[in-house]
C-alpha cells in the first residue's frame, strides 16, 4: 500500500481515477460560477456609473474583455496541455487540450461579435481592423485548424499528437502574429482607431469585470470537465471501464 | 442602482439593442455549450448501460 | 554511383538503401546535398506540377485587375497585396508535394530510420520546394509588378521580400504538410492550418513594399520579415520533424 505521505500525482493522470475527481469538482465549479456572473452582472448592469465618453454602452466590456482574456488564455492552456501531452504521452493530457479547445472557441467567438456590438454605436462601423479584434479573428482561425485537423484523421492516437503539435506551433505564433498585426495597424492608422482604449476606468468597472472573468473561468472548468468525462466514456465505451457505474 | 425606471433599464441611454444585444450572445452562447455537453452525456451513458 | 540505382518505374532513388557504402564514403554534408538535389530531380520529372505553381501566379495575378476595372493607380495601391497574397497561396498550393509522393512509396520511412538527423532530411526537402516553387515566383513577381504601375523602387522591395517571405513560407508551410501526411483531400486543410500562421510573413513582405509606396524605408519591415525567416528556418524543421513522426507511426 502507498504510505500517506507519498503523493502520487500521476495517481490523476490516469482517466480512471480522474473521472470521479472531476466528478466531484464540477458541482461546486457551476455553483460558483453562477453565483459570481450574477455578482458580476450586478456589479456591471446597476452599480456602476454611467461612463463620461461611451454613456450606457460601455457596459458591453463587461463581457466582452472577460470573454476575450479566456479565448486567449484557454488556448494557452490548451496548448500548455499538448506539451504536457507530447512529454508525458498522457492520454489524459491530449483530452484534456481537446476537451478546453471548443469553450476557447466559443469565447473567441463572443468576444468577435460583442467587439462588433461594441464597435458600431462607438465607431460606426460593425467591424474595424483594429489590433486586438483582428488577432482575436485570426485566433478564430487558429482554433478552426485544430478543429479541422482533429475531425480530418481517423486514428484517435494520432488525432491527439498532431493536434497538440499544431497547438503548440499555434501558441508559439500567438505572440509573433499579435505583434505583427499591432505593427501592421499602427502603420496604416495613424490615431489609434482602436476598442483596446477602455474608457477611463473606474475601480468598479474593473471590479465588474474582474468577477465576470472569474466567473467565467469557473464555468469553464465545469464544462471542460465535463467535455473530458464524456471524452473518457467514449474512448473506453469499447474497454468497457464502467460497465457497471 | 441609478436607473429611475425600467424602462431606462431596458434603453441602455439608447445603446439598448447594443448592449443587450451583447449580453444576449453571451449568454445564449453559454448555454447553448452547456445544452451541447449535456446531450453528449446523455447519449454516451445510453450507450455504456446497453 | 547513384544514378545506377534509380528505379525508373516509381520514380524513387534507393539512394539510402545502400546507406552503408555512401556514409562510408559520402560526409554528411554531401548525404544532404543529394537529398536536395534528388529532391529537385523527382520533383521535375512532374515538370507539370511545378510549372501549375508558376502558371497559377501569373493567371490568378491577373484576375485582380479585371475584378477591379484597370486604374492605373488603383492597381498600384493594390499590386504590394495583391502580389503577395497571390504568391503566398502559390505557394501553399503545393505545399503537400513536400512529402506525399515519398511517404506514399515508403522512401519517406527509409530516410527517417537513416543515419541522417530528421531535422536535416526536412530541411533539404523545404529547400528543395523553395527552389522549384518559391524562387521562380521572386523571378517572376517584378515582371507582373509592371502590369500594376509599380515603380523600380518598389519591384526591387517586392523581389526582395519576395525572396525571403517564399522561404519562410516554404519552411513554415511544410508543419502542415507533415501534419496532414496521408490524409485524403488535404488541400483546403492544409490552407487552414497554415495561412494563419502565414500572416506575420505577409504582414512584413506586403509591408515593406507598401512602405515604398508611402514613401518610408521598407527596411524596418525587412528586417522583421528577416527575423521571422531566422525563426521559421530555426523552428520550422523541428515541429515538421516531429509532425512526420507522428504520421508514421
Amino acid at each position: 500500500m502507498e504510505k500517506k505521505l507519498d503523493i502520487n500525482w500521476f495517481k490523476y493522470a490516469s482517466p480512471k481515477t480522474f473521472y470521479p475527481l472531476a466528478g466531484k469538482i464540477i458541482p461546486w465549479c457551476a455553483i460558483g460560477a453562477a453565483i459570481l456572473i450574477a455578482y458580476g452582472l450586478y456589479i456591471g448592469l446597476f452599480v456602476a456609473p454611467t461612463d463620461f465618453q461611451q454613456g450606457e454602452g460601455y457596459r458591453i466590456i463587461f463581457v466582452h474583455v472577460p470573454s476575450a482574456w479566456f479565448s486567449m488564455f484557454l488556448y494557452l492552456i490548451m496548448a500548455f496541455y499538448a506539451s504536457m501531452g507530447l512529454v508525458f504521452n498522457a492520454k489524459l493530457s491530449y483530452m484534456m487540450a481537446t476537451a478546453i479547445a471548443p469553450t476557447g472557441a466559443m469565447f473567441t467567438f463572443v468576444a468577435l461579435v460583442t467587439g462588433s456590438l461594441w464597435g458600431k454605436p462607438m465607431w460606426g462601423a460593425w467591424w474595424v481592423w483594429d489590433a486586438r479584434l483582428t488577432s482575436e479573428l485570426i485566433l478564430l482561425f487558429l482554433y478552426i485548424g485544430y478543429f479541422s485537423l482533429q475531425a480530418a484523421i481517423d486514428d484517435k492516437n494520432r488525432a491527439d499528437k498532431a493536434s497538440a503539435v499544431l497547438a503548440l506551433v499555434g501558441a508559439i505564433n500567438v505572440p509573433i502574429i499579435y505583434f505583427s498585426v499591432k505593427w501592421w495597424n499602427t502603420l496604416h492608422q495613424g490615431s489609434s482607431v482602436s476598442l483596446t482604449k477602455a474608457p477611463a476606468m473606474a475601480a468598479v468597472m474593473l471590479e465588474g469585470m474582474l468577477v465576470m472573468a472569474i466567473g467565467f473561468w469557473l464555468y469553464s472548468i465545469a464544462i471542460i470537465l465535463m467535455r473530458v468525462r464524456c471524452d473518457i466514456l467514449e474512448r473506453d465505451s469499447k474497454l468497457q471501464m464502467f460497465k457497471k457505474d | 442602482m441609478h436607473w429611475n425606471n425600467i424602462s431606462e433599464f431596458l434603453a441602455m441611454g439608447g445603446y439598448g439593442f447594443y448592449v443587450w444585444g451583447s449580453f444576449a450572445v453571451t449568454f445564449l452562447s453559454m448555454a447553448i455549450e452547456l445544452w451541447l455537453i449535456n446531450q453528449r452525456r446523455k447519449s454516451v451513458t445510453r450507450t455504456l448501460e446497453q | 554511383m547513384i544514378e545506377a540505382n534509380q528505379n525508373t518505374t516509381s520514380g524513387s532513388t534507393h539512394l539510402l538503401g545502400e546507406k552503408s557504402t555512401v556514409t562510408n564514403s559520402m560526409s554528411a554534408y554531401s548525404v544532404l546535398l543529394e537529398i536536395l538535389k534528388r529532391d529537385i530531380r523527382v520533383a521535375l520529372r512532374r515538370q507539370s506540377d511545378v510549372a501549375a505553381v508558376f502558371f497559377f501566379f501569373i493567371i490568378a495575378a491577373s484576375l485582380f485587375p479585371l475584378g477591379s476595372g484597370a486604374d492605373p493607380k488603383l492597381l498600384s495601391a493594390m499590386a504590394p497585396s495583391v502580389l503577395w497574397v497571390t504568391a503566398l497561396l502559390s505557394c501553399m498550393l503545393s505545399l503537400s508535394r513536400i512529402f506525399a509522393s515519398d511517404y506514399a512509396d515508403g522512401t519517406l520511412e527509409q530516410m527517417l530510420l537513416s543515419n541522417q538527423p530528421t531535422v536535416l532530411i526536412v530541411l533539404m526537402k523545404i529547400l528543395a520546394h523553395w527552389i522549384l516553387s518559391g524562387l521562380p515566383l521572386v523571378l517572376v513577381a517584378p515582371l507582373i509588378g509592371l502590369q500594376f504601375n509599380l515603380s523600380n523602387e518598389q519591384l526591387q522591395v517586392l523581389a526582395i521580400s519576395l525572396l525571403m517571405g517564399t522561404l519562410a513560407l516554404s519552411l513554415i508551410g511544410s508543419i502542415g504538410a507533415a501534419l496532414t501526411l496521408g490524409i485524403r483531400s488535404t488541400g483546403v486543410l492544409i490552407a487552414i492550418l497554415v495561412l494563419p500562421l502565414y500572416i506575420p510573413v505577409l504582414v512584413f513582405g506586403a509591408g515593406a513594399v507598401n512602405a515604398v509606396s508611402i514613401g518610408m524605408s521598407p527596411n524596418g519591415a525587412l528586417s522583421l520579415l528577416g527575423a521571422v525567416l531566422a525563426l521559421a528556418l530555426v523552428f520550422s524543421p523541428l515541429a515538421s520533424a516531429a509532425a512526420l513522426r507522428i504520421a508514421l507511426e
